[in-house]
């Protein structure tokens, strides 16, 4: 972790809850709790990153997730890449799909929706700019207005969680952690 | 649908206008991905546009600057906010194009 107080600045309160969650979990607590915990009367984006992965929509979590997982990957953030990778296949009983879909969206298996989604988020993210011919593009695929919504709610909130994982080199935990961690996120969210 | 509408507008005010360390026009200008010439400006940069090549030395350099952990942490936290509300703002006007254009 880049900053030290991200390590060791919570308050007394919250360094008790992470000693809870390391004993409970059986694993070093990773970074992103460490992240979501701290100052979050300042940063504090659980709530809203719940809503975008876990609120009523036409998507499932597991659509979600892997969206979460393709704008980090556009990020370039591995840990986020990691943990939502393994939350997708999780999900979806299916890392091969989710490890398809990051290698090669053109010819993964999945639905055509989800795929131009997948297409317009990683432009979004990578390029910085879609437009109205892209926006055409994507509803020309099947996609409703309100699931690209959705899709974009999850971008916002993964814009930002895959950049401060890499601004502040959040370390990517071993694959157990991130296994106990994605099941975590299935049954409690963000919150 | 998902509606994210209330916590988006919440999370923006809480970085810019809450009562934090760094100054509210070094927020803001982080937010903007802008800010005053030199390291501190190197640093918005790169978490808006390529947050993966942060380094250890960019911010030592900002604290070199003066900058404290806590207001480094706030500036880094309204660049990501910023970068990322500005492409979902522009994403939502393109959407709203396409289908008004559609009907």
């Amino acid at each position: 972790m880049r900053l030290h107080v991200l390590d060791r600045g919570h308050s007394l309160g919250t360094k008790a809850l992470l000693g809870v969650i390391r004993v409970v979990s059986g694993h070093p607590v990773v970074d992103a709790v460490k992240l979501a915990l701290y100052r979050r009367d300042f940063y504090g984006a659980g709530d809203l990153t719940h809503e975008a992965m876990r609120g009523p929509s036409e998507w499932s979590v597991g659509d979600r997730e892997l969206m979460a997982a393709f704008v980090a990957q556009s990020v370039k953030s591995p840990f986020c890449v990691a943990a939502h990778s393994a939350t997708s296949s999780l999900w979806y009983h299916d890392s091969a799909k989710v490890t398809a879909t990051l290698a090669d969206l053109d010819t993964a298996p999945i639905e055509e929706p989800l795929r131009a989604t997948l297409h317009l988020l990683g432009k979004l993210t990578s390029e910085h700019a879609i437009d109205t011919e892209d926006m055409r593009g994507v509803l020309a695929a099947g996609v409703s207005p309100t699931q690209i919504e959705d899709a974009l709610a999850v971008g916002l909130a993964f814009g930002i969680t895959a950049r401060l994982a890499n601004a502040f080199d959040f370390d990517l935990a071993s694959p157990a952690a991130m296994t106990a961690g994605a099941k975590h996120l299935l049954r409690r969210g963000y919150r | 649908m998902t509606d994210i509408s209330k916590l988006h507008r919440e999370l923006v005010t809480r970085v810019l206008d809450s009562d934090a360390t760094a100054p509210p026009q070094l927020r803001r200008a982080a937010f903007d991905g802008a800010g005053p010439d030199g390291p501190i400006a190197v640093l918005i940069d790169k978490v808006a546009h390529h947050a993966d090549s942060v380094t250890d030395d960019d911010v030592t350099a900002v604290r070199a600057a003066g900058l404290s952990e806590d207001q480094i942490f706030e500036i880094m936290v309204c660049a990501a906010v910023g970068a990322a509300d500005r492409q979902y703002t522009a994403a939502l006007a393109a959407l709203a194009a396409a289908t008004g254009s559609l009907e």
